[in-house]
């Protein structure tokens, strides 16, 4: 693909022309809900990275707000992944249990996420439990499904070849099931985290003492748009972090599967 | 060595039964190399697989080395035609040709040793660090080859290992298929739907009848034990045989011959 071949200042350069023509224009406006880029950065320079180097310029703020933010995306994924992966693993090679259980899972997984924040509210109280119960609730389908779908669609010359060769069924799982459905396993987790910082922020608006989306609902309170610009900025910042990191753990485990798509 | 006995092999039930192989009776001796050759949907691969105790037969049975077979037995293995499947894409060649060998082998750096000594054997030393998918599919099918003698196997089957590589490289994997079996005491079955290479590679020529399979013919392939892609292929005996073989394998008559 001819996009890749542009060189990697080319793509820097016109991000760093669109923050440009957005500081024209906001400068050139004068609008009190749309403030400049340079006092956003300003702003979340004062707000979360202007501390003490002993704690890696980490303001009070941003260790109070920021990292049980981060702490609870990653519980939450981490959670939904320890149920999700080895139960689609055993749901993808039992076809009968699966296909007794699909309703059911069909019907969860289109439950809106969101309509049971209430319920959890109920279960466990405002605070970080319900935040990562709803993380996990969201998250845990796509995990879920994709892996079934995984673990369902190994190839069968290879599930026979390892028959063959009179390899353990503890064999065959290491070495072929997993192997086998981990590229779908990963296409459902690269879903799950950025439904993981949606949930997150939206379980923080709805009733929280920290957090990223407890700064948001305050900002908007207090009608200080640019502090609410900051933690959006912020937001978009940490997506892309977070998927930069699962971009390099892919190219990492699966090697493989994109050499052999090329090859 | 190996003993079929009436083996027969039906798929589905009902109007929908669909019988691949009936009552097939052969016996491969010690050392021999027997080719099975057929029309295509003859259920060649039925019958090897029934061999190998991948399947169970509908009836009749396969005794190897006096023991009846139920699940895949020890000392055999297996080289399927579809290299490009059956070979995993995640482990590199070396991984490939190992992996088999933790059943009986402890130890890493002695299957690694045993790997890389099977991949010289097929002429595969120095891409033990590669990918399969990073082979051309002959080099690939020498994997698989490879991998087979790595388990060190009394009985190797082979299902149309040739059927998906260019005439040149057919060639040469054959060869390689004959000085594997000269250099070990190794007793190999070959289905092919190639008549010219079941003449070739075979001591023994089995024709099999449109489906469902019967035996129609087991010849005995009278050439001299070294063979040559070009010398062997212009005897008068091999081009009588490889006659012969596509007559059998063309006509519709379903009889046994004797």
């Amino acid at each position: 693909m001819s996009w890749l071949r542009i060189s990697w200042a080319w793509r820097w350069a016109v991000l760093v022309a669109g923050i440009g023509g957005w500081q024209l224009w906001t400068s050139r406006a004068g609008s009190s809900f749309f403030p400049r880029p340079s006092a956003i950065v300003t702003r979340m320079y004062h707000l979360w990275f202007s501390g003490p180097a002993a704690h890696v310029f980490l303001t009070a703020d941003a260790t109070g707000n920021l990292l049980p933010s981060l702490g609870r995306v990653l519980a939450g994924l981490a959670i939904a992944t320890a149920i999700g992966a080895p139960l689609g693993i055993a749901l993808g090679r039992s076809p009968v249990v699966t296909a007794y259980l699909n309703p059911l899972l069909q019907f969860a997984r289109a439950l809106p996420v969101v309509t049971m924040a209430p319920v959890f509210i109920v279960l466990f109280k405002i605070g970080t439990q319900m935040e990562i119960a709803t993380i996990v609730f969201g998250t845990l389908w796509p995990i879920l499904l994709n892996t079934i779908d995984g673990a369902a669609t190994v190839d069968p010359v290879q599930l026979e070849t390892a028959r063959a060769f009179r390899m353990s069924a503890g064999q065959r799982l290491a070495w072929v099931i997993i192997p086998a459905a981990l590229p779908k396993a990963f296409a459902g987790f690269r879903l799950s985290l950025s439904l993981s910082l949606i949930l997150m922020v939206f379980s923080e608006l709805v009733g929280s003492s920290s957090g990223i989306g407890y700064e948001m609902s305050n900002a908007s309170n207090a009608f200080d748009m640019t502090f609410l610009w900051s933690t959006i900025v912020l937001l978009g910042i940490l997506g892309y972090l977070l998927n930069e990191l699962l971009a390099g753990a892919e190219r990492h485990l699966l090697a493989w599967h994109t050499g052999k798509g090329r090859g | 060595m190996l003993e079929v006995t009436n083996l027969t092999r039906a798929f589905g039930h009902g109007a929908a039964a669909h019988t691949a192989i009936e009552a097939v009776s052969l016996s491969v001796a010690h050392g021999e190399l027997v080719s099975i050759v057929g029309p295509s949907g003859c259920g060649k691969s039925t019958l090897l697989r029934c061999i190998a105790g991948l399947i169970a037969p509908t009836g009749g049975r396969v005794v190897l080395r006096g023991v009846p077979v139920h699940d895949v037995p020890d000392g055999l293995a297996v080289v399927l035609q579809d290299y490009g499947r059956s070979l995993y894409p995640w482990l590199t060649v070396r991984d490939n040709v190992a992996l088999p060998l933790r059943r009986t082998l402890r130890g890493r750096a002695a299957r690694r040793t045993a790997a890389d000594a099977s991949l010289a054997a097929v002429a595969l030393a120095g891409v033990g660090d590669k990918y399969p998918w990073q082979l051309s599919g002959g080099m690939q099918q020498r994997v698989a080859i490879a991998r087979a003698l790595a388990c060190d196997p009394a009985l190797l089957l082979m299902d149309e290992p040739f059927g998906s590589v260019d005439a040149q490289t057919r060639e040469d994997l054959e060869d390689l298929v004959l000085r594997v079996r000269r250099e070990r005491d190794i007793t190999i079955l070959l289905v092919t739907h190639d008549i010219d290479e079941s003449v070739y590679v075979g001591d023994r020529v089995i024709v099999l009848t449109p489906g469902p399979g019967r035996v129609r013919a087991d010849l005995p392939v009278r050439l001299p034990e070294s063979r040559d892609q070009i010398i062997t292929k212009e005897l008068p005996d091999f081009v009588r045989l490889r006659t012969e073989v596509s007559r059998l394998v063309r006509s519709r008559d379903t009889r046994a011959v004797s």
